[in-house]
């Protein structure tokens, strides 16, 4: 269950913090948490796709972290081949499912659609991509790839995330065998336990891992996590090679004081039991929530609260609106939920009683000489629960020991090596990663490629 | 309001907007209906003689669509009107007292016997219509029969069939041509030798709208087996348009009126066809795409461009264009024109170049001092256009002229200012020679 949630949520009194469950009526949980963009039908995909100038030497391809022919794929859908503008996908990234759903495409692809220039209107080229790799694993239980011929190589890849997806898929399809460990007990990682439920409904994320592992040749082992239940320095005697794909497992604090209240919580937490929450109305939430952040957790947390039926939900953000790591695509989709954004205001207290949380007092601040400074002027909002989404970081677990890191990151070269000639890292662990799904696919890749090289040297 | 009255042929309408013969016009509740919106005249659905042709009672038309289901081509395997003579010519009798104003044409189609012909046109001539059309071009199935496009196939049998009409009728005749022939103006000439007052043109094109590739059969299909039909709308009219351009300058028909049809959907296409010496529109597809409606535009748009240019009536403007339809051996090769790219709509597609790298004459940059951009490079433009019909942005890319005087960067030579053509160029072995040779 929810870590650090007080008891007072199920005993509550009139004094205390107003945490509940089941705020809504029943039915609306399920319309809240649809999917926020339904698949296109075949006419709508037609049309849009017929939209699309397939331009020379795309931009969008460009701006593809994973460089997916875009312009290709999507005439193939309008051709009437959405099968043939799958593979087209899948060849570059075999999480194209995902990456759809949860890419950001009004900052890579769709910002530099020459449609967005011409008109304000880009190709929507995140759901054209939906609308095929969906027709793909509607009709196919397997990827489009062969498994290659046994090689007799084993490779390690630790975290079953996008990046660890990625790379065991390609080290599949090049003939090495994969053993692939995770610390949680499904696979899919942040796709599975992290964004945004309406970003992926349906269990999406269990199919989608399903379905890259169904190529064949990829072990799967749960709750095995690094540090505790592996060894790097073992995992690099029992195999060839070794891909860390082990996300950010620890979050940042705030650094103030009351951070220890009930009530206030991890966004990151809360978020991963959202979405393995059978049943939504069962779980609590509080009617004044405040998120401290200006990611996409921060708005991923706030609007799932709204969702919720939390009836105030506040992002304080410390610098401007146009600083947020959100797309502007999200703040909206925060605005358009009810989530007010508070701006220029950094945390200072969480305030309460007895350990719980009533309310959090913020400081006005300013850029001065180019850096942040409180401005000394205060701000309290009454708060059931305070949420922290202010970035995640490495749990290094002996790992600055055998690797080179920097800034809390694993340092890699271009072929996402690290600093040990037989493993390799990828996704949101390494230093200069994107925190991106896509970013991460495409470590995994480069890595995968880079393994075999390597291995086949 | 410019006068948008029409007389052709000494038929009177108060526009030039028809109803072609066609479903649209088979009965009296769709022409009532039609003149209702308002509709200049119709050509009633063809006549035959008794017993009715029967129709196929499966699909009868097919289509091709733009990605948004736009309707861009229609074809149709009607045949003539199926319903008894007598109806049909009691229906025309009634519509045409109730609409003196409008002008009501009968479209007809009999087997190449003059006494056939004697008959039915006397039929005709007792319901008051003001015309006869005479059907040789429909392309299906009447045509197995000996008529329709087998007609107007052979201008020998236009001629002698379109003179029974004249010796036998009153009525003004028009001549209605199929484009399923290979020089339009030969089935032309032959109504005209044969006293024909106008010709109108085209009827339906032959054609196959596609194969069904699961049933593995021409489409549409009709229990397992497909058949050509007749392939008329928006897709059409370029073809149309020519064909009657060629009528219209053709000193052997010069001057014969023409009634058009062909993809005609909107005021515009009728303005362009009455430019190239239409007389009146017939439309069908439009009609049965969208509804009598349409007609509200086509008047108020062509009135409102008459007004626009300074046109009263529509005799101002029908054939203009006849005399600048010339052949390719008198445009002047001294003409000459580079595309220009203008940057601040440019989109930057990169569809010019890739157009002119690939399949033209590399004339279009996609990088300049490394960055992404498309310039004409002059040296090599020839002025072709191609990347003007493929870029997405409307005047994005214009073709200058050069001016005389100035230096073309491609051939080092003087613009000149004198008009040329092929017959006299050098290079052509044809060429008129200087007298002096």
């Amino acid at each position: 269950m929810i870590a650090n949630l007080p008891e007072i949520y199920m005993t509550q009194t009139k004094a205390g913090p107003d945490i509940a469950a089941g705020r809504l009526p029943d039915d609306a949980y399920a319309e809240n948490f649809g999917d926020l963009h339904p698949l296109l039908d075949p006419h709508e995909a037609a049309v849009e796709a017929d939209r699309c100038y397939f331009c020379y030497d795309a931009p969008c391809m460009q701006a593809c972290p994973t460089s997916i022919d875009i312009p290709q794929f999507i005439r193939q859908i309008a051709t009437g081949n959405p099968t043939g503008s799958a593979k087209t996908i899948f060849s570059q990234n075999i999480l194209g499912g995902m990456c759809a759903r949860v890419c950001p495409t009004e900052t890579l692809c769709e910002q530099v659609c020459v449609r967005e220039v011409a008109e304000g209107k880009p190709v929507k080229i995140g759901q054209l991509q939906r609308y095929a790799t969906d027709h793909y694993m509607a009709e196919n239980d397997t990827t489009p790839f062969q498994r290659g011929a046994p090689t007799g190589k084993k490779v390690a890849v630790v975290g079953a995330g996008p990046a660890g997806l990625s790379c065991a898929h390609r080290l599949a399809v090049h003939g090495h065998e994969v053993t692939l460990f995770d610390a949680r007990e499904k696979a899919g990682g942040l796709n599975e336990y992290g964004i945004a439920s309406y970003k992926s409904v349906d269990d999406f994320a269990a199919r989608e891992a399903e379905f890259i592992l169904s190529i064949g040749g990829i072990e799967l082992k749960t709750g095995m996590r690094l540090g505790d239940d592996l060894d790097l320095d073992r995992l690099r005697t029992e195999y060839d090679a070794v891909f860390l794909g082990i996300g950010l497992g620890g979050v940042n604090a705030l650094g103030v004081p009351g951070e220890d209240k009930e009530g206030a919580l991890d966004a990151v937490d809360y978020i991963a039991d959202l979405r393995q929450a059978k049943d939504l109305s069962r779980l609590p939430v509080g009617r004044r929530v405040v998120v401290i952040g200006g990611g996409m957790t921060a708005v991923d947390i706030a609007v799932q609260t709204r969702l919720l039926g939390a009836e105030d939900v506040t992002i304080a953000y410390r610098r401007g609106q146009d600083r947020m790591n959100a797309s502007e695509y999200e703040q909206h989709l925060a605005q358009t939920n009810g989530v007010k954004i508070l701006t220029w205001a950094q945390p200072r207290t969480l305030v309460g009683e007895n350990g719980a949380l009533s309310a959090i007092e913020l400081e006005r601040t300013q850029e001065q000489d180019g850096s942040l400074a409180g401005t000394g002027e205060i701000i309290t909002l009454p708060a059931d629960m305070v949420f922290k989404a202010v970035g995640q970081k490495l749990v290094q677990t002996g790992l600055e020991e055998k690797l080179t890191l920097e800034r809390g990151r694993i340092v890699v070269g271009p072929d996402r090596k690290t600093s040990l000639d037989d493993v390799w890292a990828g996704g949101d662990c390494v230093l200069d990663g994107e925190d991106l799904t896509v970013a991460a696919v495409e470590d995994g890749k480069i890595a995968a490629e880079s393994i075999n090289a390597s291995l086949s040297a | 309001m410019a006068d948008l009255r029409t007389e052709f042929i000494g038929i009177k309408s108060p526009n030039p907007f028809w109803l072609a013969s066609a479903p649209p016009t088979d009965k009296e509740y769709n022409v009532v209906r039609a003149f209702k919106a308002g509709w200049g005249g119709v050509v009633w659905k063809t006549l035959g003689e008794d017993p009715a042709v029967v129709n196929v009672n499966g699909p009868r038309y097919g289509a091709i669509h733009g990605k948004d289901r736009q309707l861009i081509g229609l074809n149709n395997i009607e045949l003539i009107t199926d319903r008894p003579l007598e109806v049909n010519l009691r229906e025309i009798k009634q519509v045409k007292r109730d609409w003196p104003d409008r002008a009501l044409v009968v479209s007809l189609m009999v087997p190449c016997e003059e006494e056939n012909w004697i008959n039915i046109l006397r039929k005709v001539e007792d319901t008051g219509a003001d015309g006869v059309e005479l059907n040789f071009g429909c392309p299906h199935g009447m045509s197995e029969r000996g008529m329709g496009s087998a007609v107007g196939q052979v201008p020998e049998y236009i001629e002698m069939v379109t003179r029974w009409v004249k010796q036998h009728s009153r009525m003004p005749c028009i001549v209605k041509l199929t484009p399923n022939i290979t020089d339009v103006r030969k089935p032309a000439q032959a109504a005209k030798a044969g006293g024909a007052d106008a010709v109108s043109l085209i009827n339906t094109i032959n054609s196959i709208m596609g194969v069904d590739l699961d049933v593995m059969s021409p489409s549409p299909v009709i229990d397992g087996k497909g058949a050509h039909g007749g392939y008329c709308g928006p897709a059409v009219k370029p073809i149309a348009l020519n064909m009657v351009g060629e009528i219209a300058r053709d000193p052997a028909t010069y001057g014969l009126p023409i009634s058009a049809i062909g993809g005609i959907t909107t005021w515009r296409d009728a303005a362009e066809f009455m430019a190239l010496g239409a007389g009146t529109a017939q439309v069908c597809t439009a009609a049965m795409t969208y509804g009598f409606r349409i007609v509200e535009d086509m008047i108020t748009g062509l009135s409102d461009w008459m007004d626009e240019k300074g046109y009263t009536s529509v005799d101002q403007f029908v054939g203009r264009a006849v005399p600048n339809m010339s052949d390719w051996q008198y445009l002047n090769l001294n003409y000459i024109a580079k595309a220009k790219i203008n940057q601040d709509l440019c989109i930057e597609c990169g569809r010019c170049h890739i157009a002119c790298e690939d399949t033209s004459h590399q004339a279009i940059t996609n990088m300049v001092d490394g960055q992404r951009k498309f310039e004409v490079i002059d040296e090599e433009c020839v002025g072709c256009n191609l990347c003007v019909n493929v870029c997405p942005v409307e005047n994005c890319i214009t073709m200058e002229a050069m001016a005389p005087g100035s230096i073309d960067p491609r051939t080092k030579k003087v613009v000149e200012k004198d008009y040329a053509n092929w017959t006299t160029h050098p290079n052509n072995p044809m060429a008129v020679r200087e007298a002096a040779e």
